[in-house]
This record gives structure tokens, sequence and C-alpha cells, in this order.
């Protein structure tokens, strides 16, 4: 796993394209600030793929893509990115990678082409190759007539679309992509998240993508990374992490024998060593019929979950309750980070940090 | 020969369709950092004058030029037609006597040079690229003392062809036209690094256009002010010192000092030996000031 000399790895790149080495590598760092600390001893590994980066916000997301595009230098610890130290190769990273930032980032008064040919020339690409690669990139990100027209008057998916491919134009080995399905209605976040997908499984470009929706990222990700307050929470290939990390909703009706059948049932399945979820927020309307019953913490194996799955029908099925619907609920990332459940989530969290680390991640 | 010929021929045939053919990837040059401060380099100098902008952006800058140019061909018509035996204008006095127009053209130019990237955040997609902050800095300050020198030397380009078909002294012309080029020079750059540094400290373009035009005319008004009355408390020596205080005058002075012209100071008063040194230590020491507010401006922006 230690990284060959830079000129070495740039040359045989192409070469490693399809073996399991990593992307990124960081070692113990950490970036403090005069108030507050950013990134606390973070250790992970990154191998091709798309990979979530899942926190809430001051999480430490952005600080980590600002060092790992080797614009700002870390406080401790080291990483590097497609076998190059952050520190010393910070050029020759950024000539091989692409970002996407959060925020808008376009002229209005420039046309989409005219935009992204100047970007391409800015990652060194020559004037005719750049010309190539803006027609091939945008028409993949899924713009056509409308590159020629002023970006001022786009829609908010139009931009993210120019966004994306600025990020690919100078076809890069990894792509940051910070929060990039931000503000798109729900058809929009669809598009992107199955173009995010494609840029891995048909262009061959490994992504990091950054969310703090964790149900979103299950779909298009192979592994998920959580941090919070700068410290990683947890890193897994995606099956796993939703695994553990799903709940499962249950609605019934009220009976003359039973006027309150949730609060039945949340007895009866209590009793049958289930866990559930504290009644949420109370505000939410029908939060107070919902049962969220975790499949994880019975095991997390798929006959865990069957035995839960088990276990609630016959609770329900011998309280004479009628079953308005089961389903499968994940967790949104902000569940875990909410302030008056931090114990379990911590503890769920940290039931197997560095067997899901080393398996699927290293 | 084959005995079937048309096999061939229908697979030739084939290959003229048109497939799809996916992603490709891309295994040519990449030209680096060097490169990409070039090409940011040509793009804001193009941008100065609105080319490969929206053809809004391209009126004030191309109208400005046009201003700038009128007057120069103007000279030079009459002087080739009355047979004049030198032109109406100094070629150094030439920027000072439309110093308007061009503080109207930094003023609208500066900020779109700095201004648009930080207001629509493009300055980090600069920076997760190769190019460093030094080369960000670098290319604009070049973008636009290049744009300025294109503004003020084609003028002077025109009278210098005019002077020639008009067949006056060519020693002459030729040695006022090479000054004139100095001067054009030093006075691109100087007002370049001021005018980026004012504009790169707003993102709101309106906000750097006004400070830009206050930065340049003010002071300048309030020097030429200052030295008549100077002139006319009779210390005509203080007029020099006062001169340093603005771009404007630091400029006139240099070029009547060194470049064969004659200032615009009260009783066109030229500057001593040791003025002369002064002003051109404080010329310097603006542009690298300025150049350095700059560079420090841009430590801090970014992703």
């Amino acid at each position: 796993m230690d990284p060959l000399p830079p000129g070495d790895v740039r040359r045989y790149t192409n070469a490693l394209a399809f073996l399991p080495v990593t992307v990124i590598a960081t070692q113990s760092l950490t970036m403090r600030y005069p108030r507050v600390t950013a990134l606390d001893r973070l250790t992970v590994d990154i191998t091709p793929g798309v990979t979530g980066l899942v926190g809430a916000n001051g999480a430490g997301k952005s600080t980590l893509i600002k060092i790992l595009l080797g614009l700002s230098p870390a406080t401790e610890g080291t990483a590097s990115v497609l076998g190059m130290d952050v520190s010393r190769d910070g050029g020759a990273i950024r000539e091989r990678v692409g970002y996407m930032p959060e925020h808008d980032c376009l002229p209005p008064d420039v046309s989409a082409t005219e935009f992204v040919v100047h970007m391409a020339r800015m990652s060194g690409l020559p004037p005719t190759a750049a010309r190539e690669r803006t027609a091939d990139t945008l028409r993949h990100v899924g713009l056509y007539e409308e590159r020629y027209r002023a970006m001022g008057g786009y829609s908010t998916g139009m931009k993210q679309r120019v966004k994306l491919a600025q990020a690919l134009v100078h076809d890069p080995r990894l792509v940051l992509l910070d929060e990039p399905t931000n503000g798109l209605d729900p058809v929009g976040r669809d598009d992107m998240l199955d173009l995010i997908r494609r840029v891995y499984t048909d262009f061959g470009i490994s992504v990091l993508v950054t969310s703090h929706l964790l149900g979103e990222l299950e779909r298009t990700c192979d592994h998920v990374v959580v941090i919070d307050g700068g410290k990683l929470l947890r890193a897994s290939t995606t099956a796993d992490f939703t695994q553990d990390a799903a709940l499962l909703a249950v609605e019934v009706t009220d009976t003359d024998t039973h006027p309150d059948g949730t609060a039945a049932l949340r007895t009866a399945l209590t009793s049958a060593g289930l866990t559930l979820q504290a009644p949420t927020e109370a505000g939410a309307p029908g939060s107070g019929h919902l049962l969220l019953v975790d499949v994880g913490a019975a095991g997390g194996a798929d006959a865990g979950a069957d035995a839960v799955h088990d276990t609630v029908r016959d609770a329900v099925a011998d309280l004479g309750l009628g079953l308005i619907r089961m389903e499968h609920r994940r967790h949104h990332i902000s569940e875990v980070f909410q302030d008056d459940t931090p114990a379990p989530q911590l503890e769920l969290a940290g039931t197997r940090p560095q067997e899901g680390g080393s398996d699927d991640v290293a | 020969m084959s005995p079937e010929p048309s096999p061939p021929a229908v697979a030739s045939r084939a290959t003229d369709v048109i497939h799809n053919i996916g992603y490709r990837s891309y295994d040519g040059p990449r030209l680096g950092r060097a490169y990409a401060r070039r090409s940011l380099f040509l793009q804001s100098l193009r941008g100065a004058y609105g080319l490969g902008r929206s053809a809004k952006s391209k009126v004030l800058p191309m109208i400005l030029f046009a201003v700038m140019c009128l007057p120069a061909a103007i000279m030079v018509a009459v002087a080739v037609t009355t047979g004049l035996d030198e032109l109406p204008v100094d070629y150094t006095a030439y920027a000072s006597f439309l110093l308007p127009v061009i503080s109207i053209f930094i003023a609208a130019v500066a900020p779109q040079t700095v201004s648009l990237d930080l207001r629509f955040k493009i300055v980090p997609l600069y920076f997760s690229r190769p190019i460093e902050r030094a080369d960000y800095v670098s290319a604009k300050f070049t973008a636009l003392s290049s744009a300025l020198f294109v503004f003020t030397a084609v003028p002077v380009v025109i009278l210098y062809a005019g002077a020639l078909l008009a067949k006056l002294d060519f020693v002459d012309q030729t040695k006022g036209f090479a000054q004139g080029l100095l001067a054009a020079a030093a006075f691109s750059l100087l007002y370049a690094a001021i005018g980026l540094a004012v504009a790169a400290l707003t993102p709101r373009r309106g906000f750097g256009v006004a400070a830009i035009i206050a930065v340049f005319t003010i002071p300048y008004t309030l020097v030429s002010a200052l030295q008549a009355i100077a002139e006319e408390q009779g210390s005509i020596d203080a007029t020099g010192w006062l001169g340093l205080a603005s771009p404007g005058t630091l400029m006139d002075g240099l070029q009547g000092k060194f470049l064969g012209g004659t200032t615009e100071f009260p009783g066109g008063r030229q500057l001593t030996g040791g003025e002369g040194v002064v002003y051109l230590l404080v010329i310097a020491a603006a542009i690298a000031g300025s150049y350095l507010l700059l560079l420090r401006r841009y430590r801090k922006a970014g992703l």
C-alpha cells in the first residue's frame, strides 16, 4: 500500500487503473484551526469506485477535500491521492483530479462550451483537445443545443451538469463532488445520481461524493465513509452499512381490545427483545403511530433481519391489530447526529469499526 | 482478384455509420502549470475587450477604444493633409491628454478581470487546477497591463504611422515614438497594479467601478489644486513633492523628466534629478505594493 514515487505512479497509472489500489489514503490526518479541530486523526483508505463521504454540516468534509487537493497543509498526519503525496505533489494531483464545488461557480454571461473549454485548458489540455473533450463531455452529461447559450438562463439541473462537466473534461482519474444534488428536485436528484454512477461504471473515473443524506448515497456508492466532528465514525461497503442502519417502519390500526394499538405493539415487541427507536419528534404528522424497529441491532446478518420481520408479524397477529404498513427505512444521516440519540448510534457505529474497515476498504 | 467483389463493398459502406462510441479517455499531453497560466492570461486579456463574452460586454470597451484612437486619427489626417512640420501633440503626452477616457476604461475592465471571478466564485475552480495562487495573480496582472498597453499604445502607433506618412523627420519621430511606447508601458503597469488591487477588494462590480474612478481622479484633482496653490504661494519647489501623491501626477512627472515630454505641472516645471529618482522609486514601490496586496488578497480566497 506504500505509494510508489510520484513519477513512477504517473507513468504506470493507466496500467494500474483497474487494480485494487487506493485512490485516497489518509494517515492520522489532523487539521486544527485556532478555534476548532476540523479533522481529528482521520485514517481512511478509499479504493477505486464510488465512495460516499457522509457527515453533517461542519463535519470536516470540505476541509478534507481542500487537503486532498493539496491546497491547505494538514496540521499533522499524511494523505496521498492517486499515490501522490498531497503536501509535495499538489499540482500533479490537481492535474489528474476533478473537483465540483458545492456552490454556484458559473459566470452568467458565458456559454457552457466557452466556459468548459477554458476550464479544460486550465487543466493543461491543448486547445484542440480542449474543444473536442468539451463537446464530448457536455454530451455525456446530457447538455445539447443549450450549450451555446449564456449560462445565466440555465435551470439548476443544467448548471449542475455544467459543473460536473468542468470536473470531468480533463479525463481525471478521480473526481471530488461536493454535494452535487444540492438544490435539485427529486427527478433532477435521481438523474444526477445515475450520472454519478455512470462516471465510474462507464467512464472508469473514481468518485468521492459528499452528502448529508445517507439515503441517496446508498444507491450510488460502493463504499460509505461517515465522519463527524472530524473523526471517522464508520467506513464500510454500502451493503454493510445499510444493513446495519436499516429500520423497519411499522404502522398498525387500533382495535376495540387495544384502543392504542401502537402502544400495545411497542410493549409486545420490546418484551420480544427487539430494539425500538424512541418515539421521534412529536411535531411530525403521524409519527405517533409509527414504530421504528431496529433491524441491524438484532445481529446484522440476514437471518437476524428475517427473524425481526417474523417477530413483528407474529406480534401484530397475536394482538389482532390491522397492519397498515411495514416497510424498510434507512437512517437519514441527520438522525445519526441528533443530539438526543447519540449514544446508541455511536455504539452501533463502533461495533465493528476495524473489521469492517479492513476487509472492505483496505 | 477476388471472385466475390461485393462483400468488401458492403463492409466498407458499413463503416460509414455513425457509432455512439461512448466515453473516450484522454491520453494526449497535459501541458501543466505554465500553459494553464498562459491560458488564463489570454482569456483575461480577451475578456477585457469583451471577446468570448456576451455582445453586451463588448460595447463599452470597444466604444472607449474607438474614442481613444479617434483623436490620434484626426491629428494624423490634419498633419498629412495640411503638411505640418510636427505633430500637434507629443507621443508621451497623448495618454495624459485622454486620461479621463483611460480612467473609465480601467474602471470598467479591472472589475471585469477580477470581481467576476470572486462574485461568481470561479476562483476556487482555478485553484482546484494545476495553477497556484501566485500564477493567478500574475496572469491577471499581465492581462490587465497588456490590455491597458494595447489601449494606450495603439493611438501612439497611429500617430507614428501618420508622422511617417506626412514625411516628418524620421529620427525625431522614431525617438518620440519609442519614448511614447515606454511611457505607455510604465503607465499600464502602474495603473493596472493599482486598479487590480482596488477591484479585488470587492466582489461587487459596481463598488469596484466607483472605487477605481475615485482612486484615479480624486487624488489627481487634489494634487493639481495643491500644486497651483503652492505656485501662488511662491514655493514652486513643493510642486514636485506634491506630485508624488497621485498616480496621474507621478506619470506626468516621469514622462516630463525621462521621456522628453512636457508636464502639466504649474509653469510646465520639470523635475530635478533627485526628484526624478524619487519619482521612479515611488512608482516602482506603488506597483510592487499593489502586487503584494493582491497576493495577500488571494492567499485567503479559495475553496
